[in-house]
């Protein structure tokens, strides 16, 4: 299970450019991560790839920190 | 400059005069095209004649699950798209008066929203490759209208405000959207025109002539190419000195 958390971590580093140690799982994308609208969209498409779900539109608005990626990822993945 | 080489094309409206011109200019460039259009014998043909690096595809642009599927197997039978051209379009000419809300809105539907949802289903690869090119066919008349096209210069405006509008949020990822205006160029499209209309029309034409769809296609490649990176949100006017903007 933590190697899901480990995962999304790993994907929300490349993506933002951030440090890992800021990555918690209350941290926001976008107020304290640094992300634009744009990179949430992005975010998810990685998600979607990394683990082979398809997350929709409207749970898709829903993620706004890594914790509740994380969430979602958990209670959807396959893998 | 302006080679195309290892990039796929999907034109709508392929099967049309101008849309053909655009698949067969972006094809010499080193394209791989992909055809969309309504009529499959046209597709096919031309498909026939671009022999290799080709593939044709129909879809209806009033059709939201047809548009999905466009963009599926585009993307399936040529592995990504690196340049979108939304050409596709129709008149449903009548003055205002007269004009009964089907007509209205169904030029509104394909002409300006199968556009956005092709473009929607579209640029999420554009995105993620960092690189693409979305060309909007617009018109002269979505900036200085004309009469008894009150839908069809509706749309072809509207078409401009939202290449905009994507332009700037997209331009962040290297994907460029713009428009290219035709002025009044001899196709099927214009052919229906009786002669005292087209005389009254190339009287309004500093060129003096129609243009061609070849001219049309030139300024698409152009915004196709990498050498156009720093192009977007932009309307490219191609219209013989008609209209000056």
């Amino acid at each position: 299970m933590s190697d899901i958390a480990e995962r999304v971590k790993k994907i929300v580093v490349e993506h933002l450019g951030v440090e890992a140690a800021q990555v918690k799982e209350d941290a926001k994308f976008i107020d304290d991560l640094g992300a634009d609208s744009l990179d949430t969209v992005e975010l998810v498409m990685a998600f979607e790839e990394e683990f082979g779900i398809e997350i929709p539109d409207d749970a898709a608005e829903k993620i706004q920190t890594v914790g509740d990626a994380v969430g979602f990822i958990k209670s959807n993945a396959k893998s | 400059m302006f080679d195309l080489s290892g990039k796929v094309a999907l034109i709508t409206g392929a099967s049309g005069g101008i849309g053909g011109a655009i698949a067969r200019a972006l094809h010499v460039k080193g394209a791989t095209v992909v055809l969309s259009g309504t009529r499959v014998d046209a597709l096919e043909q031309l498909r026939g004649m671009l022999d290799g690096r080709a593939h044709a595809i129909a879809a209806k642009m009033d059709d939201s699950a047809d548009i999905e599927r466009l963009a599926k197997e585009a993307e399936a039978v040529a592995g990504k798209i690196d340049i979108l051209v939304n050409n596709a379009g129709i008149t449903r000419d009548n003055i205002s008066m007269r004009m009964k809300d089907e007509e209205w809105e169904k030029v509104l539907q394909v002409n300006l929203t199968g556009t956005f949802k092709l473009t929607r289903a579209v640029m999420r690869g554009m995105m993620k490759r960092r690189a693409g090119r979305v060309i909007n066919m617009t018109s002269v008349v979505g900036i200085t209208g004309n009469a008894g096209q009150a839908n069809y210069a509706a749309a072809k405006a509207g078409l401009i405000g939202m290449s905009k509008s994507l332009a700037q949020e997209l331009a962040s990822r290297a994907v460029t959207v713009n428009c290219v205006a035709p002025g009044f160029i001899a196709t099927p499209m214009t052919d229906v025109l009786s002669d005292e209309q087209k005389k009254a029309i190339l009287g309004r034409v500093p060129a003096g002539r129609l243009g061609t769809p070849e001219e049309i296609a030139a300024a698409v490649v152009f915004l196709a190419s990498d050498e156009a990176a720093y192009v977007t949100g932009q309307t490219l006017h191609v219209n013989g000195g008609m209209a000056m903007i």
